[in-house]
C-alpha cells in the first residue's frame, strides 16, 4: 500500500472515530436537553410538595409526592436487603475462596446470568412468587422484587473492588492471628469501603429508575404508603402513567417528573463520585 | 455466609422453574412450534402465536446493533488508543451517566425527539408514511441505551492488550491505525464479540423505553417504518387483563420464559468469549 493512501486511511478513521465520540456525547446532552426544556413550563414546586388531589391525571391539582416518597422508600429497602445479601457473598468469595476455585467461578457466573436478566423477567419473577405466598401489589413485594434486580449489580460491582485488595494485606491480617472472618470484616472491609459505597449507589440509583420490574409487583397509589403491605407508586411508572393521558397538561407533568426522576440519578451518581474520593482518604495505599 | 453464596444460583434456577412451571399450562395444551411460530394472536378467542412478538423483538434489537456497534467501537477504540488524557477522563463519567439514565426517561426523549422526527422528516425522506412509532425509533433509542455496554466493555478489552505489542507494531513503521486495526481489534476479537453480546441481550429484554416508541401492534412488521410489539413489552402491557382470560396469564409467563432463555443463551455466549480472551492475555 503507498504511503499516501495509508495517511488517507488513518485521516479516515480518525475522522470517524471523531465523529462516532461526539455522537454518544452528543446523545446524553441531546437528552438531558430535551427533557428539561420540555420539563421547564411545567416544573412548580407542588410537583415534590403534594400528593395527587382528585383528577390529577386529567389536569387538575397536586404533584408527585407519593411517587418521588414511594420510589425513595422502595429503592431505599430493596437496596438495604440487596447490601445485606450481596455484602457477605462478595466478602466470602474474596477471604474464604481461592479465585480459580470451582465455586467461586460458579457463583460468579450465577451472578453474571442474573446480571443479565431483563427487568421484566424480575418483574413477572416476583408476581409468581408473590401470588404463591399470597402477598398483594405492595411496597414489600417491590422491595424484594428490586433487592433481586439490585443483587448481581451490586455484588459485582463490589467484587471489582475487593479483588484489588492485595493479598499481602489479607496475609499480614493472618499473620497477627487475625481469623479470616476478622480479616475480611475489619481489614478487607474497612479498605474498600470507598468503592463499596460507590456499589451501593450505583445499585440503588438502578433501583430508583427501574419501572419495568415494579409494575407488577409495587402496585400504584395515590397515597404516600405508611406500611409495608400496601401499594407504592414510584416514580418511573408516575412518568409512564402521565404520559399515557391524552391530555397535554398532564402530559407536561410527565416530562417534568421526567427532569426530577434524571436530577435524582444525577446527584445519587455525583454523591457516589465525591463519596468515594473523600473516604478514599482513609485506604492504605 | 457459605450457604448466601449459593443464593444467585438460587434465583437462576428459581426463575426458571416459576416461569416453567406457570407457563406447563399453555404448554400441555398446544404445541411449542405453534406458540413460538404462529402469527395468530387473539387470546380472547385461543390464538396464542408468539411469531409476531418474537420477529418484532428481532427487528429492534438488530437494527439497534446495526446503528449502536459501530458508533460504540469506534469510539473506543478513540477513547482507548487516540484520545487525550483530559477527554478521556472527561468521557468516563458521560458515559457512566448515560449508563444511569432510566429507561422511562429514554422513552419520554424517545417520543418527544426521536418519534416525530421519523414520523415527520425520514419517512417522507423515503416517501412513505409512518406515524413515527416505529421500529425505527425503538431502534435509535435503544442503541443509545446501549453504547454504554458495549464502550465499557471494549475499552475494558482493549485495555489489557499489552503496550508491548503496539510498540512494537509503531516500531515497524505501521501507522497509528495500522496499530489499531492488526493488533489492537485482533488481540480484543473475542472481548469485542462478547461486548456486542452483552449489548444484544440488554437490548433484546428492555421493556420500558422500547414500549413507550415502537408502536406496539401485534402484526408481524415489514419495514423499518412499521410498527411492532416486542415481547417484553407483550408482557409488561398484558399485566392488568391477563387474571380474568383462561390460559392468557401462562402465555405471558410463557413470553418471560422464551425471554430468559434467549437471554440466559447471549449471556453464556459471551462469557465463553470473555473466558477465551482472559486465558489468551494470560
Amino acid at each position: 500500500m503507498g504511503f499516501r493512501r495509508r495517511k488517507y486511511e488513518e485521516r479516515i478513521f480518525r475522522v470517524l472515530m471523531l465523529g462516532a465520540t461526539a455522537v454518544v456525547v452528543g446523545s446524553l446532552l441531546l437528552i438531558l436537553g430535551t427533557v428539561v426544556i420540555k420539563a421547564w413550563p411545567a416544573l412548580k414546586l407542588d410537583m415534590i410538595l403534594k400528593t395527587p388531589r382528585g383528577g390529577y391525571y386529567m389536569g387538575k391539582e397536586g404533584g408527585i409526592l407519593n411517587a418521588i416518597l414511594g420510589s425513595l422508600y422502595l429503592a431505599s429497602g430493596a437496596t438495604f436487603l440487596a447490601l445485606l445479601l450481596s455484602l457477605p457473598i462478595v466478602l466470602y468469595l474474596n477471604v474464604y475462596t481461592r479465585r480459580k476455585s470451582a465455586w467461586a467461578v460458579q457463583v460468579r457466573f450465577a451472578l453474571d446470568v442474573l446480571w443479565g436478566v431483563p427487568s421484566i423477567v424480575y418483574g413477572a419473577f416476583g408476581f409468581i412468587v408473590m401470588v404463591l405466598i399470597g402477598l398483594r401489589a405492595s411496597l414489600l413485594a417491590g422491595i424484594i422484587t428490586v433487592a433481586l434486580l439490585e443483587l448481581p449489580i451490586m455484588a459485582r460491582a463490589m467484587d471489582e473492588v475487593i479483588r484489588l485488595v492485595p493479598q499481602a494485606l489479607k496475609d499480614a491480617s493472618a499473620s497477627l492471628g487475625a481469623t479470616r472472618l476478622e480479616t475480611a470484616f475489619k481489614v478487607v472491609l474497612r479498605q474498600c469501603l470507598p468503592g463499596l459505597l460507590t456499589a451501593v449507589l450505583i445499585a440503588f440509583g438502578r433501583g430508583v429508575g427501574d419501572a419495568a420490574s415494579v409494575l407488577f409487583t409495587a402496585g400504584f397509589t395515590d397515597s404516600v404508603p405508611t406500611s409495608l403491605f400496601q401499594p407504592a407508586a414510584t416514580l418511573p411508572l408516575a412518568i409512564f402513567f402521565q404520559l399515557g393521558t391524552p391530555f397535554p397538561e398532564v402530559q407536561q407533568r410527565a416530562y417534568a417528573s421526567a427532569a426530577l426522576l434524571t436530577f435524582l440519578i444525577l446527584i445519587i451518581s455525583l454523591a457516589a463520585r465525591a463519596l468515594s474520593r473523600k473516604l478514599r482518604k482513609h485506604t492504605l495505599k | 455466609m457459605l450457604l448466601l453464596t449459593a443464593l444467585p444460583g438460587l434465583v437462576v434456577g428459581l426463575i426458571l422453574l416459576g416461569l416453567l412451571l406457570k407457563s406447563r399450562g399453555i404448554l400441555a395444551m398446544k404445541p411449542l412450534s405453534a406458540l413460538l411460530f404462529g402469527s395468530d394472536w387473539h387470546p380472547l378467542k385461543g390464538g396464542f402465536g408468539l411469531f409476531p412478538f418474537l420477529v418484532g423483538t428481532l427487528w429492534v434489537t438488530l437494527a439497534a446493533m446495526i446503528l449502536a456497534v459501530p458508533i460504540s467501537l469506534l469510539t473506543a477504540v478513540y477513547l482507548s488508543e487516540y484520545a487525550p488524557r483530559i477527554v478521556r477522563s472527561a468521557a468516563k463519567p458521560l458515559i457512566d451517566l448515560l449508563s444511569g439514565i432510566p429507561s422511562v426517561v429514554f422513552g419520554v426523549w424517545g417520543v418527544l425527539l426521536v418519534v416525530p422526527f421519523v414520523g415527520r422528516v425520514v419517512a417522507p425522506l423515503f416517501g412513505v408514511y409512518s406515524s413515527g412509532y416505529s421500529i425505527l425509533a425503538g431502534a435509535v433509542v435503544l442503541a443509545i441505551m446501549i453504547f454504554p455496554t458495549i464502550i465499557l466493555v471494549c475499552l475494558e478489552v482493549f485495555a489489557s492488550v499489552s503496550q508491548d505489542l503496539r510498540d512494537t507494531s509503531l516500531a515497524l513503521g505501521a501507522t497509528k491505525w495500522e496499530t489499531v486495526k492488526h493488533v489492537v481489534l485482533r488481540k480484543g476479537a473475542g472481548g469485542i464479540i462478547a461486548a456486542v453480546v452483552l449489548g444484544f441481550s440488554r437490548a433484546f429484554g428492555e421493556t420500558m423505553a422500547v414500549l413507550m416508541v415502537v408502536g406496539n401492534v401485534a402484526k408481524v412488521p415489514h419495514s423499518l417504518f412499521d410498527s411492532a410489539y416486542p415481547l417484553p413489552a407483550l408482557i409488561a402491557n398484558n399485566y392488568g387483563e391477563m387474571m380474568s382470560i383462561p390460559l392468557y396469564d401462562s402465555a405471558i409467563m410463557l413470553s418471560a420464559l422464551v425471554l430468559f432463555l434467549i437471554v440466559l443463551v447471549f449471556n453464556l455466549a459471551a462469557r465463553v468469549f470473555l473466558t477465551r480472551v482472559e486465558k489468551k492475555v494470560e
